[in-house]
């Protein structure tokens, strides 16, 4: 018996969104409330992870085509990048620097290179936790 | 520069990060691993020249001041053993390309090779306790890849044991930090050094100072802790045993030596005669170790802990020729250890069994081999010219200076047992005559092997040859070990 799954997926479907959009927020919010790039990365592979548990590993491979040890990687690579952008000022390893910036539509808003690091920290969260999912899920 | 001496570990990170982007890709991986080795052994001889010059080179990251910020420190102790790190990685490597099977090349082998550097040199160079622990997890889970990548029966059986051995050790490492900075508020290295001179000789700081000597004895592989040792190291392929027996006791044994010389000072008559007494013990349980065995690879392991036990001897003595022998054979334990898992890897790709009592008669058919041997097992026992003698004849003189006359003597007498154990393995597999017909090994995968071992060697024979010129290096090292105050000092340059 083919069982229906049309309650699960449609609601899925909106939850989805919520928890993606929470997972942003949580993760710019880092630097002046609890949060930051670690949360925000679980938060964003649960929400995958909801999607895998409401389709198959299929169809969500088809909707993320997404290599996830690529995206470890990359993580990596701007985590680093951001931390060694201070050997090219001959400054200590790891000195952040922040100014302010008159964004469309945001407004004068501050940017930290901390935030770039916490990129890198979230794809790293992101790409570690949904490789162990998939690995331990898929049968190949 | 300013940033030099983070290069070392910086270079491996990057190198292992790009190396995720093509795991199938076995040549481009051959390449760019070679390629970032060379350039962090680069790096790595610029600081050591460097420090020579300028003395101890300190960096807080990210322009927080010292006590605050992590600092990464880098004497010539910390140097050398960079050095030779990647010395020893670059022609593991180089050996592994022929060694390892493509399978394994593919499933990222060369990225947990680069990965466990950066542990390791890390665990070498950091000035901060905590950091201290976050290296070496991070040469703890690249090893853990690097145990079971494969997925023999042997190999998944060992790595659960090895891997539950960790974590025991890791969280007693976590636990000692609390109760540390419960005592002295602080993580930073030179700053507790400075807070537990204040502090003063209270029980509470000898307790300690015996949990990090259990924490670092399980990594290092010391009596009565060494007991996972000999069964983990046995399971992976020869080429990552090499890596494990040349670096990773020795940063277990390394961090003994750094807490030992730069926070621990005040109740020396409790805590170094109890490393002293344990160092002696864990030389007599790996002689019994060397001579029991019939298996290649048990009896080098063995001497592993000998070796072990023979540093830190030296280091707990504290007096000047102690400390530079035991860090003279320190650098040579992790070269010597390297060229012979190398040389009896090839042994057993020959035979295609590790039990001695199969083997006979390699000598006539590959004579350049068992020269090659002789030389490295002379090495290990301490013949004169060669690389262990001159580390472990400054031991034994600081160990008379010490008035420890008994111990001395026990050190002499291991050498004979090292010796013992090592021609027995050339008279068991080189000499008599060849047994088992056919070899398992082509002849040009013999010449690809053999280029490394035998370059490692003649390193391992410089090593020794060329002592002379090391022993400013060596008193260098030693000096900082033995007066913490320029350790201190250097890092807060400027600051006080």
């Amino acid at each position: 018996m083919k069982t229906n799954d049309l309650i699960i997926q449609t609601t899925t479907k909106v939850v989805f969104f919520i928890i993606f959009l929470f997972s942003i927020h949580i993760f710019f919010a880092g630097h002046y409330t609890p949060g930051g790039g670690f949360v925000g990365g679980l938060l964003m592979s649960s929400a995958i992870v909801l999607l895998l548990l409401a389709f198959d590993l299929k169809t969500v491979q088809d909707m993320l085509p997404l290599n996830y040890v690529m995206v470890t990687a990359i993580g990596l690579i701007i985590a680093l990048a951001t931390a060694a952008g201070s050997i090219f000022f001959n400054v200590p390893f790891f000195t952040h620097v922040y100014d302010y910036f008159n964004l469309p539509l945001l407004g004068k808003t501050s940017i930290h290179t901390a935030m770039f690091f916490d990129t890198g920290v979230y794809l790293v969260v992101v790409g570690v936790t949904m490789t162990i999912i998939q690995m331990i899920g898929g049968d190949e | 520069m300013i940033n030099l001496l983070l290069f070392p570990v910086l270079i491996p990170f990057l190198f292992a990060a790009i190396l995720l982007f093509f795991p199938k890709r076995i040549k481009a991986q051959r390449i760019v691993t070679i390629v970032g080795l060379l350039a962090a052994l680069v790096s790595a001889f610029t600081l050591l020249f460097k420090v020579k010059t300028d003395g101890v080179q300190t960096l807080t990251l990210g322009s927080w001041a010292p006590p605050f910020g992590i600092t990464m420190v880098s004497d010539m102790f910390s140097a050398l053993l960079v050095t030779s790190s990647l010395i020893i990685t670059l022609f593991v490597v180089w050996y592994s390309f022929t060694y390892i099977d493509e399978a394994r090349e593919k499933s990222f082998y060369y990225p947990a090779i680069l990965f466990m550097l950066t542990g390791v040199n890390g665990a070498f160079t950091t000035g901060d306790i905590f950091n201290l622990f976050v290296f070496f997890e991070v040469l703890l889970m690249a090893s853990y890849v690097l145990i079971v990548l494969g997925g023999e029966k042997t190999q998944l059986k060992e790595s659960i044991k090895y891997i539950i051995v960790n974590i025991v050790s890791s969280s007693l490492f976590v636990i000692a930090v609390g109760y540390l900075y419960s005592v002295v508020g602080t993580l930073n290295m030179a700053d507790i050094s400075v807070k537990l001179a204040e502090h003063g000789g209270v029980g509470i700081v000898t307790v300690i100072a015996v949990l990090f000597l259990i924490v670092f004895g399980i990594k290092g592989g010391i009596f009565p802790l060494y007991f996972w040792l000999p069964g983990s190291y046995a399971a992976p392929p020869v080429p990552v045993l090499a890596l494990f027996g040349a670096l990773l006791t020795k940063v277990g044994v390394y961090a003994i030596m750094r807490t030992y010389t730069l926070f621990f000072t005040t109740d020396v008559g409790f805590t170094h005669e109890l490393l002293m007494i344990l160092s002696i013990i864990t030389i007599i349980v790996g002689c019994i170790g060397a001579l029991a065995y019939f298996d290649l690879k048990q009896i080098i392991i063995y001497n592993i802990v000998i070796a072990v036990g023979v540093i830190l001897f030296g280091a707990s003595i504290m007096n000047e020729n102690g400390m530079i022998g035991s860090v003279f054979y320190l650098i040579h334990d992790i070269l010597i250890k390297g060229a012979l898992f190398l040389l009896i890897g090839i042994v057993i790709k020959i035979t295609g069994t590790s039990n001695l009592r199969k083997m006979g008669g390699l000598m006539k058919k590959y004579p350049l081999l068992a020269w090659s041997y002789l030389i490295a097992a002379f090495g290990l026992a301490g013949i004169p010219p060669l690389s262990g003698f001159i580390g472990k004849m400054l031991i034994v003189q600081g160990g008379f200076e010490g008035e420890l006359l008994w111990q001395s003597i026990f050190i002499l007498l291991s050498s004979l047992i090292v010796l013992l154990s090592a021609i027995r393995i050339f008279i068991y597999a080189f000499w008599g005559e060849p047994k088992g017909e056919s070899s398992y090994l082509d002849a040009t995968s013999y010449k690809r092997l053999l280029v490394p071992t035998i370059a490692l060697v003649a390193v391992t024979v410089f090593y020794g040859v060329g002592a002379e010129f090391l022993v400013p290096l060596m008193t260098d090292a030693s000096n900082v070990l033995l007066d913490p105050s320029l350790y201190v000092d250097a890092v807060f340059e400027g600051v006080k």
